[in-house]
């Protein structure tokens, strides 16, 4: 049974024994806290062989925390010039604030004494610095012992009258640090080993010089943690570790409580803005923030040629990531050119902590924004020297039109947390890190902080105050363990906006009442299914996909026809059928837009029923389709084209392969290999005229995810997506179905046709990209046109690298805009072009069971060809046009949540390759630099599909101009490496977890040419 | 801020200086206080509570009364300055009436109620300042008042409030630890070592909890301990005060040097 005291506190004296102050609530309420204090007289000083100590302080009992034996040697470190006799350290408060690095060299090892004062003075001041000392203390080489001198009787201190709360730490401080000396000298005669001439003593370090003053007339030996590192034997490495922020010293000793200035402007009334826009000096835009920079971000602004950079925080104004927000453009003297170095927020403002208290804070709060000052002076200091046509247009964001805050998924900063005990209560306020790097880290209060700790949840940004640096957030839920598959999976969709309920009872009563019995009726006059259909169900038609594929929306079928020509149709499932205009099927799939693909889910657009059964051509059953039906000569010059719809038997479903396998083996001499062999010719021919027309092949990275088995769903390996012939084959009949009912419908309907387009990038896009390559390769990048970029592109090789070229292609497509749905009436007729395609007119029609903007498409075509009449909402453009925003929305969305799906296996697999056989296996790929930054480059692994980071700690220098960066005295023979932009270098891939937010971070360091994980 | 303190430090001290085991100050005064019956001033640490028991006595109406036992009226009273933040309660706020009834329920099967027929026992407690502990502070206060008032009991019940912070028990917990840490309170009686009352408001996992609970029901015996030195001392005072005419002084010296008690069988 462990030992249960009374502690009696004497009542006579009760100003030692209660702390009494005023704390002002949140409400602004002040209130009187009086607090107990027990004093005692068994706080242990640390030192070994202290025989005083020893006894008094009692021996832990089984079910107490673990107590630290003494470690303090009983002569102090001797090695000090100054102390032949042995000291030992006692850092001040503001030591530790800003000598951290020093504290933690490995070089500097004399036994420290810390005081409890000063530790709670730190924990107050920065929970971040505290982390780390309490880190330290745990590390063995280090010496570090805590005393406990506010609980031992001899060395409370009280704060008197007029005395500030610095003063009565110092105060406390210098007594703690007497009470040692004169604790030695009993030590010492009461074990009589020593002569009493040569005791160890306490060295109080402090950078104040008052508190030194004060020190030396109480007695206790003092010295400027300057003076002291000089006396030491390793002091030369030990002085670079000095910072020099203490030295210029803000005065402990100073009260300055005025209460904090706010960070940003406020925001213009609304009317301003608006007055502004109208009248041209305000610009309106999105936000986008760098993802690179925290501190810099920028607006699209249609007024300029190139999108508004906002530099520092105070030009942000607290906007966020997809805000819609109002600018004012400084004059054109101050435009800049992006900074082009890597700034994280997390590395930079590490020490920040996440409670605002009122007063305690204003000195980090300074620190931390003269840090960020100089972060941003020491970037427009290079970028001065620029060339003039990198220049940006800068501005400040004067005001915000619409918040588009959500929640957004984030894991809690460990460091950040006050308390890690799991069982804490209390409430805390926190940093929650966003998985997306392009917002800010989010503060928020909660009581269950220790408990989420590890887990993805989801947060909501409530406000953003001018006083402070940080949003404010609350909790929304908790999504799983980080890292789980499922919370993964979950937070994508969430951060990717996919809505991915499942479908409510109102849109199932939508679906054929005989659901998966349902058929195609038998052929007579009275059923409505074959009113107006043509019977195609004799034709050998089959359909070509991807393997694995359920939602088959196309097939096709060539046949030659007696007068030499070819006719050739592309049938397409005909969801119209199914799907009516404006009921809850519908309107779900409008605010669903599309399917998402993601590598181990399909969020359908609509319920599976239809998308995998009664809508599926699947082979050897009838369907309903659409057919595009051309006669083509055999040349492929399109004769006539006739739109019908259609009722289909697929006589085969192949997938890309098989069809490839089928196409290529003479012996396969029926009809079906007939007509693949004989769509092929025609898509070679198509194809060819339509790169003559300038359409542009582009590269995206791709690759494949290869799963374990579809239960387990881990991922083995990742390779590089193969294209084969048959792949382009159905790509042409879709392009070419697409554009003939984009005409039709256009012809048709031309205020309200639902067409995409691609518009063409304004060619200062491409300014970057055709002065890297022609500075590093002599190449030249002709961007007139899609043809002539095309041409170009075709020319970017280089013999020795096959994969520079789809590098340079992959570059190129970022380049460009991307494309959209719109609405035939609600732009001018010249801007319809695709640039992509190099197509006039453009439209998706091919796959309405993923895309709504194809079910419009499909809706619209047969009220073009009389078969139903065009319901109300598609006459209407204003209609028209806001579904097709939403689709255009989802449709960016899902192919983020797609890419980002696929990185996050990515990361798995290569976890999983690290992993190989229990044992850790290193990574290793052949990588391109993409990216030059000040401090490190931007690489991208083409097998992987992966771009990374490989950051530089050591002093590099950097050429903006010319792309490279050159890595001073690195390779073995210490000469100076230069990495250019396009360079080929090894990069080792390693996965690691963030330790702070727990998120998993492909982590990549440079092997060849030189190692980086040095530098 | 409250998230600022360390409940439990590196070093094993709570943010009063105090170890895990350790309780606080613990005060008893039994002087008499106007027309109660029995009277006790309880404090621990910052907590002070006065109880007052009235009785026992007849009922004011008989419709109130049982033929074969006492009935036990609890009333709590917080008074408005006992807390940092002045706060006014209103008399059937439902956190004193749940209070008052944990105070009755402990009591109901401590008390020999069946000595007393048709009467009435009034306990009345003040709360004069809050920091943590104030049922078990009621419940220790409660017993004193009770002895001073002569009512007969089972045992004496003394409570104390424990806590888990992570893995670490805390005995005796202040209104910090308590915003922070998962914990329970228990009134035992020391003798038999019978616990009548046990209340659990905030989420403690079901591994930690026998260890927690045994550990209060031991603090529970080292309070007795106190409790029992404030009654005996109190007792010889009286003692001597009528002693004008006893001269014998043995019996009395025997009393307070062997402190035993009589055996329950």
């Amino acid at each position: 049974m462990v030992k249960i005291t009374i502690r009696k506190r004497p009542h006579n004296d009760a100003v030692a024994t209660q702390r009494k102050f005023f704390r002002k609530t949140a409400r602004g309420k002040v209130v009187k806290v009086i607090r107990e204090r027990y004093l005692r007289d068994d706080v242990a000083c640390g030192i070994q062989s202290c025989s005083i100590c020893s006894i008094s302080s009692a021996s832990p009992a089984p079910g107490d925390m673990h107590v630290e034996q003494p470690l303090l040697p009983a002569n102090g470190a001797l090695d000090h010039s100054l102390f032949p006799s042995g000291h030992f350290v006692l850092p001040d408060t503001n030591v530790i604030l800003h000598q951290m690095d020093l504290l933690e060299s490995s070089s500097f090892t004399p036994p420290i004494v810390l005081l409890q004062t000063m530790l709670e003075e730190v924990r107050h001041r920065s929970l971040p610095l505290y982390s780390r000392l309490k880190a330290l203390m745990k590390v063995d080489e280090k010496r570090v012992w805590v005393f406990y001198n506010e609980f031992r009787s001899e060395t409370a201190v009280i704060r008197e009258d007029g005395e500030s709360p610095n003063d009565r730490n110092d105060r406390s401080i210098r007594k703690g640090a007497a009470w040692y000396n004169r604790h030695i000298a009993q030590m010492c005669t009461a074990s009589r080993t020593q002569k009493t001439t040569s005791l160890p003593i306490i060295v109080l370090l402090t950078d104040d010089a008052e508190n030194r003053k004060r020190a030396e007339l109480e007695g206790v030996r003092c010295l400027s943690v300057r003076q002291y590192v000089e006396g030491t034997k390793e002091s030369n490495q030990l002085l670079d570790l000095l910072s020099y922020a203490a030295e210029t010293s803000i005065e402990p000793t100073q009260v300055g409580t005025a209460g904090r200035g706010p960070l940003c402007p406020e925001y213009l009334p609304q009317s301003t803005l608006l007055a502004g826009i109208r009248a041209g000096d305000l610009h309106q835009g999105h936000f986008n923030a760098n993802s690179f920079n925290y501190l810099e971000g920028s607006v699209a602004a249609p007024a300029f040629q190139k999108p508004v950079l906002l530099i520092g925080r105070e030009s942000m104004n607290r906007a966020v990531q997809g805000d819609i927000v109002v600018i004012e453009v400084f004059d054109e003297k101050d435009w800049k050119a992006p900074a082009d170095a890597v700034l994280e927020e997390e590395s930079t403002l590490k020490d920040d902590d996440p409670v605002e208290s009122e007063e305690e804070e204003e000195d980090e709060e300074v620190v931390a924004q003269e840090h960020e000052r100089r972060t941003l002076a020491r970037e427009t200091a290079g970028i001065r020297s620029k060339l003039p046509y990198e220049k940006q247009p800068t501005g400040r964001v004067v005001g915000i039109i619409k918040r588009n805050w959500r929640a957004y998924v984030c894991h809690i900063d460990r460091s950040s947390l006050a308390s890690g005990a799991s069982t804490s209560q209390s409430l805390q306020s926190v940093f929650a890190q966003p998985v997306s790097r392009v917002l800010p880290r989010i503060r928020m209060r909660t009581r269950q902080a220790p408990a989420l700790l590890g887990q993805k949840i989801l947060i909501a940004i409530d406000r953003w105050d001018v006083t402070s640096r940080y949003p404010e957030g609350h909790f929304v839920r908790a999504l799983g363990a980080a890292e789980s598959k499922e919370a993964e999976q979950e937070s994508l969709l969430l951060e990717y906006d996919v809505p991915y309920r499942p479908f409510g009872k109102a849109i199932l009563d939508c679906l054929p009442k005989e659901g998966d019995a349902w058929v195609v009726p038998p052929k007579d006059g009275a059923s409505p299914e074959w009113r107006d259909r043509e019977d195609l169900r004799n034709l050998i038609i089959c359909s070509i996909d991807p393997p694995g594929c359920q939602d088959i929306d196309d097939a096709l079928h060539a046949r030659r026809l007696p007068n030499g020509n070819i006719e050739t149709g592309v049938h397409i499932a005909d969801v119209s059928h199914f799907v009516l205009p404006e009921n809850p099927m519908d309107n779900e799939a409008a605010a669903r837009g599309t399917t998402v693909y993601l590598v181990d889910k399909r969020i359908d657009m609509l319920p599976s029923l239809l998308g995998t059964n009664l809508c599926s051509l699947r082979p050897f059953v009838e369907r309903l389709a659409f057919s595009v039906i051309w006669e083509l000569t055999p040349e492929a010059e399109i004769v006539n084209v006739r739109f019908t719809k259609s009722v289909i038997a697929s006589k085969a479903a192949f997938t890309y392969e098989e069809a490839q396998l089928r196409k290529d083996d003479p012996h396969q001499q029926d009809e079906l290999s007939q007509s693949v062999r004989l769509l092929n010719s025609l898509a070679i021919k198509l194809r060819a005229k339509r790169m003559a027309a300038g359409a542009l092949n582009l590269a995206s990275p791709e690759v494949k995810i290869y799963l374990d088995s579809s239960e387990s769903s881990d991922p083995i390996d990742v390779e590089q997506k193969e294209l084969r012939e048959t792949n382009s084959l159905v790509e042409e009949f879709m392009l070419l179905a697409n554009i003939s009912v984009a005409k039709k419908i256009q012809e048709t309907f031309p205020q309200t046709a639902v067409l995409r387009r691609h518009l063409p990038p304004p060619p200062a896009n491409f300014e970057k990209l055709q002065d890297i390559l022609k500075k590093r390769r002599g190449l030249v990048l002709d961007v007139s046109s899609s043809g002539a970029l095309a041409a170009s592109l075709d020319k970017c090789v280089d013999p020795n690298e096959p994969s520079f070229n789809t590098l340079v292609r992959i570059m190129a497509t970022r380049c460009m805009l991307s494309a959209e749905y719109f609405c035939s009436g609600s732009v001018a007729r010249d801007t319809f072009g695709h640039y992509g395609l190099a197509s006039p007119i453009y439209t998706h029609f091919t796959s309405p069971i993923r895309r709504y903007a194809d079910v419009l498409a499909h809706r619209q075509l047969a009220a073009a060809i009389n078969y139903a009449p065009l319901h109300a909402s598609l006459h209407s453009k204003s209609i028209v046009e806001r579904i097709l925003n939403g689709v255009n929305h989802r449709h960016r969305m899902a192919q983020m949540a797609g890419r980002a799906s696929v990185q996050f296996y990515v990361g798995l697999a290569l976890k999983a390759r690290g992993m190989r056989d229990g044992h850790e296996v290193e990574v290793r790929e052949e990588a391109f630099v993409i990216r030059t930054f000040r401090n490190g480059l931007g690489v991208f692994v083409s097998k992987l599909g992966l771009e990374g980071l490989v950051m530089f700690k050591r002093e590099t220098s950097f050429d903006a101009e010319n792309y490279t960066i050159t890595i001073p005295h690195s390779d073995e023979d210490g000469r100076d490496v230069t990495i250019a932009v396009f360079d080929k270098v090894v990069v080792r891939i390693t996965v690691e977890k963030d330790r702070n937010t727990q998120r998993g971070v492909v982590k990549m360091n440079l092997v060849s040419p030189v190692d980086s994980s040095a530098l | 801020m409250t998230s600022r303190v360390e409940i439990l430090n590196d070093g094993g001290y709570r943010s009063d200086g105090r170890r895990q085991h350790e309780l606080r100050d613990f005060n008893i005064d039994l002087s008499v206080r106007g027309q109660a019956d029995g009277c006790a001033m309880v404090s621990h640490g910052l907590t002070q509570v006065l109880v007052s028991v009235l009785g026992p006595r007849e009922a004011k109406n008989r419709s109130q009364t049982i033929h074969n036992r006492a009935i036990i009226n609890v009333e709590l009273s917080i008074a408005p300055f006992s807390s940092s933040e002045r706060r006014k309660r209103s008399r059937n706020d439902r956190r004193i009436l749940e209070f008052a009834a944990a105070v009755k329920s402990t009591f109901e099967p401590v008390i020999q109620v069946h000595l007393y027929p048709r009467s009435h026992i009034d306990i009345f407690i003040q709360v004069l300042q809050q920091d943590g502990g104030l049922l078990s502070a009621s419940i220790n206060a409660t017993t004193l008042a009770l002895i001073t008032a002569g009512i007969s009991l089972f045992d004496y019940v003394s409570a104390v409030s424990a806590g888990v912070h992570s893995t670490h028990p805390l005995l005796d917990l202040t209104a910090l630890e308590e915003n922070d840490v998962p914990y329970l309170t228990t009134a035992v009686m020391p003798r038999t070592g019978k616990v009548t009352l046990v209340t659990l408001e905030t989420r403690l996992h079901a591994d930690r909890f026998e260890e927690i609970f045994r550990l209060a029901c031991d603090a529970g015996k080292v309070i007795h301990k106190e409790m029992r030195q404030a009654v005996m001392a109190r007792t010889g005072q009286l003692v001597r005060a009528l002693d004008i005419g006893l001269h014998d002084q043995g019996a009395l010296q025997r009393d307070t040097e062997d402190d035993q008690e009589m055996r329950i069988d």
